[in-house]
């Protein structure tokens, strides 16, 4: 049986962040201050606006972050 | 909305740490620190590429042990070489060995996810949208999110261009990740995600009065 989708996850994917983003490539430069700000416990939403929500409609660069965040803690 | 270059943050100038001072200096030695500088960055990059690749390693079962090991390896070098190329691009804002790990992770996740799709076909008819909407549209789902499914049809139909609706009903409906549509499509990831952007950003405009 196929696994039925979720409405909510799927309007997601389709109309993305409403907030304003960066896009893919200021994503990957901003991505080490980011998380080093958020490993410190520092607002790095503010710190980097349009970030957050890229991570939010972008499935690579969201999973990308995952990583890096998961192992510079684990340093 | 996508921020132009100009509303980003501006970089500043910022004291470096010691460590990644030293890293910078002895990298860009000629002399013995410049190759033993990279054979020890070489490790520590294989050492985030381990991390990643076995992250994902659920998701191939196919993949053996060497298999993995050997993306691994393909990721921590073609890393190097990127920052080696980059090494003036390192702005001191955050330490160099985390600027520095983001290259083997993303080189890492992008081998897996080529990996994946290696000998598939990416769907990028326009019918596969067709599909969607109609079994989508028979899920439970309450009336409200019912109508807005059936505008956003219309709207993908109506408003986005061919290429805009085939970048959407890849990226956003059929899970291709973006890396694997970018190298299908000759194009890149930022240029993709500019176009998925744009064609998110018509929608909503389309359907602002339901949102």
């Amino acid at each position: 049986m196929t696994e039925r989708p979720d409405m909510h996850e799927i309007l997601g994917r389709l109309l993305g962040p409403a907030d304003p983003e960066v896009g893919c490539d200021t994503c990957f430069e901003e991505l080490d201050r980011y998380v080093e700000l958020e490993v410190a416990g520092e607002n790095a939403d503010a710190a980097i606006p349009g970030l957050a929500a890229h991570l939010q409609g972008c499935p690579a660069c969201h999973e990308e972050h995952e990583s890096l965040l998961a192992f510079v803690r684990g340093e | 909305m996508q921020l132009p270059a100009r509303e980003r943050p501006i970089a500043t100038a910022a004291g470096l740490d010691p460590e990644s001072e030293a890293w910078l200096r002895d990298l860009r030695s000629d002399r013995t620190p410049g190759a033993d500088a990279r054979v020890r960055l070489h490790a520590l990059l294989l050492r985030a590429a381990r991390f990643e690749v076995s992250r994902r390693r659920s998701g191939h079962p196919y993949l053996g042990a060497e298999e993995l090991e050997e993306i691994a390896n393909e990721a921590a070098d073609d890393a190097l070489m990127s920052i080696l190329r980059k090494l003036d691009e390192f702005r001191g804002l955050s330490r160099f060995t985390t600027w520095a790990y983001k290259f083997a992770l993303y080189e890492a996740a992008v081998k897996m996810r080529q990996r994946a799709w290696r000998g598939r076909q990416v769907p990028l008819e326009p019918e596969s949208w067709e599909r969607f909407a109609s079994t989508s549209l028979g899920l439970e789902a309450d009336v409200e999110q019912r109508e807005l499914l059936a505008s956003i049809k219309t709207a993908i139909s109506e408003s986005l261009t061919p290429h805009q609706r085939r970048v959407l009903v890849a990226l956003a409906l059929d899970g291709v990740p973006i890396d694997v549509l970018a190298e299908r499509l000759s194009t890149t990831r930022g240029a993709l995600y500019k176009t998925l952007h744009d064609a998110r950003v018509k929608l909503r405009r389309e359907l602002e009065d339901q949102l």
